[in-house]
């Protein structure tokens, strides 16, 4: 992931996030993340990832993500104490200049478009605003 | 003269040199994919007259007398989760069944310009994500050396192809060891360039920092040489670096000697199973033979590599697989009367399978409010650790050897229900990944394992790991050991 969707990530926690909340912990303090997982997080966090999952598939993966979760938590007994975090190996600079390069025409762009509408060179969605 | 069982290299020069023609090599791999694809489910699309008419064509540039690229009439797999223009692509997803990508990716551009035919698109785990090629939403590949095991994932296709001597080449992608475990799984070489060493435009991204394009093929010559096809810059890549390329083929020696191999024995020792554990120890042996020097080192947190690179990749793929929404491309559920949001959850809920909806959902989960810091930020602080360990590592070695997998090819719905045990068999392979190192998976062994037809030999890897963009020496210990040994030349029974 750039560095720079995890900046925004972290902005948005800390604009929205109330005074209980266990984020507000400061970094570097070891959190235990023990809770454990129940319908009502997969529901909440299904509705992040715009999946609508049946109900079987509801509790497959409470029980999986919390077998998963509870694996994971061995990296809370590592001293990771003023360690910076690696998000990718790239060490070259990626910069070119900002200029213009011809790119996909629009028709191109729309061929593959469930329901696309070439005539006005957009795609076309079902009712935004019921 | 070349068939179908010669290697890359000797195909390209036979056809260049006229003793035999493009259109007949194409053929027989149409032929042999045709009698072999029904059992083994390799290729989710075959492009029987594409290819005629591109081998034709280097015929015609022979017989016109104009230079040949290195692969020249070459047949070649593609891994369908990579672009060709307006051949149909779909990650073996549901989403993308009737997706037919609009350009090339760079990759294809590079073999096709080096003479290189593409006969299909091979079979993979959906989006890249799996170990076993179960994660398909055409079924699973089966093993040329046991039809009823995995041929190992994600890009089992690719590795199954090879083995079952369809092609000679094939592309892969890796992200935590989808090109190296099917490669050890199907008795094959597969390698993992250094990150950035190969372009991934028009890859279809599944973990952006771990992605990796790279070739599996019978042996380590042709490694080398789709390597050297494959390598460089790309203006419409930005992670492709600008590193100078080597001649990888020059520096194959048929020894390693002064070679100095490091053998993380601490972390190789626990849950490696006995079959793996004595080819490995062989190996070893073989090792010192080709004049290089074994070294004992320790990667103190290569242990945490699972948990890292699966909270890592899932927060990537969360991410990246967002774009899937029934809008650009793809698959769009016919329940989308109830507006737009309604629209993008069934036609994803549709649309993807379990694994892929798995990880999208523990990726969201550790990026969410709450759990970034403890799951997704530690991640990334272990990946350090783990990059130092390496770095260390390589102060007193040039390569790193272990098993490329922990177990033989396992059975077809061992693993399905546990996606946890699935995930724990990538032990040796993800944190390379995770470092950016590259890595190849050559065969070491055979281990009898009995099937319903009987004793059946299945295929061990061994993986040796670089320095950052050091393919060169990996290549190198690789070839060595390939000529020390019989493994690479042993064909499935088919």
């Amino acid at each position: 992931m750039a560095p720079h969707v995890a900046v925004y990530i972290r902005h948005v926690r800390a604009r929205r996030c109330p005074a209980a909340c266990p984020r507000r912990e400061r970094r570097g303090t070891i959190l235990h993340v023990s809770t454990p997982l129940t319908i009502a997080d997969v529901e909440r966090i299904a509705a992040l990832a715009h999946l609508e999952l049946t109900e079987e598939e509801k509790h497959v993966f409470t029980k999986q993500l919390a077998d998963i979760l509870s694996y994971a938590e061995q990296l809370q007994a590592i001293d990771t104490t003023g360690v910076a975090a690696t998000a990718h190996v790239n060490a070259h600079e990626a910069e070119r200049d900002d200029a213009l390069r011809p790119c996909l025409p629009v028709e191109e762009a729309l061929r593959n478009a469930p329901d696309g509408a070439p005539e006005a060179g957009l795609f076309r969605v079902p009712r935004v605003i019921g | 003269m070349s068939d179908l069982f010669a290697n890359a290299r000797a195909i390209a020069g036979d056809i260049a040199a006229g003793r035999v023609s493009a259109v007949e090599i194409c053929r027989q791999a149409l032929d042999r994919i045709g009698r072999l694809n029904t059992s083994l489910n390799a290729f989710n699309l075959v492009t029987d007259e594409r290819a005629l008419d591109r081998a034709a064509e280097i015929d015609r540039l022979r017989a016109s007398g104009s230079a040949l690229g290195p692969l020249a009439g070459v047949p070649i797999a593609v891994k369908d989760n990579m672009c060709v223009r307006g051949m149909r692509t779909t990650a073996s997803s549901r989403i993308l069944d009737s997706f037919a990508p609009p350009y090339d990716a760079t990759t294809i551009i590079k073999l096709e310009q080096a003479g290189a035919v593409i006969v299909g698109k091979t079979n993979c785990d959906e989006f890249a994500m799996g170990s076993s090629n179960e994660n398909s939403a055409y079924g699973p590949v089966r093993n040329p050396w046991a039809l009823d095991r995995t041929p190992g994932g994600s890009s089992g296709g690719s590795a199954a192809a090879v083995a079952a001597s369809c092609v000679p080449l094939a592309l892969g992608s890796d992200t935590g060891g989808s090109i190296r475990q099917p490669a050890a799984f199907c008795g094959v070489t597969g390698l993992k360039p250094t990150y950035g060493r190969v372009s991934r435009y028009g890859l279809l991204a599944f973990a952006s920092s771990l992605d990796q394009i790279g070739p599996i093929t019978r042996g380590v010559e042709d490694a080398a040489l789709a390597l050297q096809v494959l390598s460089g810059p790309d203006p419409m890549d930005s992670t492709a670096a600008h590193e100078a390329v080597p001649d990888f083929l020059a520096g194959l020696s048929r020894e390693a000697r002064d070679v100095r191999i490091g053998v993380p024995r601490a972390f190789v020792s626990e849950g490696v199973d006995a079959s793996v554990l004595a080819a490995f120890d062989a190996s070893l042996d073989v090792l010192r033979s080709t004049g290089a020097t074994l070294v004992d080192i320790d990667l103190p947190h290569a242990k945490y590599a699972i948990p890292v690179y699966y909270l890592v990749c899932t927060a990537e793929a969360s991410s990246n697989l967002a774009r899937y929404d029934g809008v650009k491309y793809g698959y769009r559920s016919s329940e989308s009367s109830q507006g737009l949001k309604t629209m993008y959850s069934k036609t994803r809920d549709e649309g993807f399978g379990a694994e892929v909806k798995r990880r999208i959902m523990l990726g969201t989960y550790v990026l969410s409010a709450g759990y970034y810091d403890a799951f997704y930020l530690k991640a990334q602080q272990v990946r350090t650790l783990l990059k130092q360990d390496y770095e260390h590592a390589f102060e007193s070695v040039d390569v790193v050897v272990m098993p490329t997998s922990p177990i033989p090819p396992f059975k077809l719905g061992e693993k399905t229900d546990d996606p946890l045990q699935m995930y724990l068999a990538d032990i040796f392979t993800v944190s390379v990944n995770l470092v950016g190192l590259p890595g190849i998976s050559v065969p070491c062994g055979l281990v009898d394992a009995v099937g319903p037809g009987g004793t059946t030999r299945l295929p061990i890897g061994l993986q040796f790991v670089g320095k950052m963009f050091d393919e060169a020496t990996i290549l190198r210990v690789a070839d060595a050991f390939e000529h020390a040994t019989e493994w690479s030349r042993q064909l499935p029974p088919l």
